[in-house]
């Protein structure tokens, strides 16, 4: 470079006393073998480090990479076709246990009707007998009634008789009085 | 590029674009003979050592999920891959290290040259003329153990009418020879263009008056010159593979 | 003398490179046009594009070095 000093001896045919280039530098010829020889060197030190360890390597990265995507979108599909297994067999399930809480639901309405026709049939058995003895026992107290007032009148009428000053005897009272009721 | 160009050394402006790429040795002032050390062969090895550093350190962990090094180590090896796939065809593929290896070099020593008073390789003529050559000539001898003489109807444009065939041959032959140098020239052309223009923007800051301009300048084209660095190793390789192309399938 | 009428060829000889730039304008542009057209094929078509860059700038190339030529190595 052009500030530091060059040894004019060394520097050649290129280089100027003063320490800048004569002509262009790409086209002295004196530089050209080392450039040639050096790039060679780098050349083939990229070429062997490159083909040899590198692009391999990445290669395998980057299979490795696309199997193991495909690998997962694989073990995803095989998820979800799981998934989706899964929920028919849910709902089947589900909707089997629909069905059969609708049977039981129907067996149970049924017993339940079942019973509740007996303990409504019995029911009108036991209202049936129990309105059956009540009608006998009306019956009876109607009966009785009635003997009481024929008494209650029979012997009302023999006092009122006797208050009267008349005098009856208790059979005469009493035709009168059943002839009376009759009437 | 070299130390900033000494503006004022004796009055007025002057412009040493050219100085840095000078080679000079770097250890002890011999001459430059063909095995000395200098500072072309430092960035030969530093663009090494880069290409080393992100290719075999940044995947050394082979990690299923990249680190950063890595993916940008992938994201080279893919695209490269791609490039070669796209362009010269799936049978191209056992050449893809050849190839990656140019784009490696190209890549590092592009952007190692844009370091501020580093040395850029790739400017040289010499240097890009070996890559050039060798890909045409790897290519040329590639074509003829492919096809044997089937190679040679590259040049014999069987779509184009009888009597414009010989004329068409002559063309292309003379546009085969000039792609090794077209290819050479461009890249170090491209980045040496840049460069030197860098260095007389550079110059220019000397003059208190003008310096936030040229200064101005060096940012931009500075920026520039990032891009160009990285799209002629992209050309450079993907003109690699177009060769590649017409060596493997020479039928137009 | 020798030495200002190379001065004089090599600023010639740079015009090469405006050429080249309208090369790579064209090219650019081109491009452009078509991918607007027609997006979807724009991103296949990437490589030609810096294939045919790289060709038009070649030629530039060629002037620049050529004008280096005058300049340093005349």
């Amino acid at each position: 470079m052009a500030t530091e000093p060059i040894d004019l001896e060394a520097a050649g045919t290129c280089v100027g006393p003063d320490g800048s280039a004569i002509g262009m530098p790409q086209l002295c010829a004196d530089w050209m073998p080392n450039q040639i020889f050096w790039l060679l060197i780098a050349l083939a030190a990229i070429y062997f480090v490159l083909s040899r360890i590198a692009l391999p390597r990445i290669a395998t990265v980057l299979a490795e990479r696309q199997g193991t995507i495909t690998n997962d979108i694989a073990a995803a599909e095989d998820l979800k076709q799981k998934a989706v297994e899964a929920e028919d067999a849910y709902n089947k399930a589900l909707a089997d246990a629909r069905s059969e809480a609708q049977a039981i639901i129907a067996q149970n309405k049924a017993e339940m009707q079942a019973e509740l026709d007996k303990a409504i049939a019995k029911a009108d058995a036991e209202i049936a007998a129990k309105s059956a003895e009540s009608e006998k026992a009306i019956a009876e107290i109607r009966a009785s009634a009635v003997e009481s007032v024929e008494a209650v009148a029979k012997d009302t009428a023999g006092s009122i008789v006797a208050a009267l000053g008349g005098q009856a005897d208790d059979s005469t009272v009493a035709a009168a009085v059943d002839a009376r009721m009759k009437g | 590029m070299a130390t900033e160009a000494d503006g004022h050394s004796d009055g007025g402006l002057v412009f040493h674009p050219m100085d840095q790429f000078i080679v000079k040795p770097l250890f002890g002032d011999g001459a430059v003979n063909m095995f000395t050390f200098t500072n072309v062969a430092l960035w030969l090895l530093l663009a090494v050592a880069c290409v080393i550093a992100l290719m075999v350190l940044g995947t050394s962990k082979r990690a299923r999920v990249p680190s950063r090094t890595q993916s940008v180590a992938e994201l080279a090896y893919g695209f490269v891959y791609k490039m070669v796939e796209d362009v010269t065809g799936k049978d191209a593929v056992k050449y893809f290290p050849y190839i990656f290896t140019l784009f490696m070099f190209i890549v590092f020593s592009n952007f190692l040259a844009l370091i501020p008073s580093s040395f850029s390789p790739t400017s040289h003529i010499a240097v890009t003329a070996v890559l050039g050559f060798g890909v045409f000539i790897a290519v040329t001898v590639l074509g003829f153990v492919k096809n044997g003489a089937g190679f040679l109807g590259l040049f014999w444009v069987s779509s184009a009418p009888l009597a414009l065939r010989p004329i068409l041959a002559i063309i292309e032959l003379i546009s085969y020879f000039v792609r090794p140098v077209s290819h050479s020239i461009r890249l170090a052309g491209n980045i040496m263009a840049g460069h030197a223009v860098l260095k007389v923007f550079a110059g220019f800051a000397a003059i208190t008056a003008v310096a936030p301009l040229s200064i101005l300048g060096i940012t931009a084209i500075y920026a520039l010159e990032v891009l160009v660095a990285f799209i002629q190793a992209y050309v450079f390789t993907i003109l690699t593979c177009v060769y590649l192309k017409d060596a493997l399938h020479p039928s137009h | 003398m020798e030495g200002d009428l190379a001065h004089i060829g090599a600023g010639l000889a740079a015009i090469g490179s405006g050429a080249a730039a309208i090369g790579v304008g064209n090219v650019a542009g081109n491009y452009l046009a078509g991918a607007l057209r027609n997006p979807s094929a724009a991103a296949s078509q990437t490589a030609t594009l810096f294939i045919g860059i790289a060709f038009a700038e070649a030629l530039g190339i060629f002037a620049f070095l050529v004008s280096l030529l005058l300049m340093f190595a005349v």
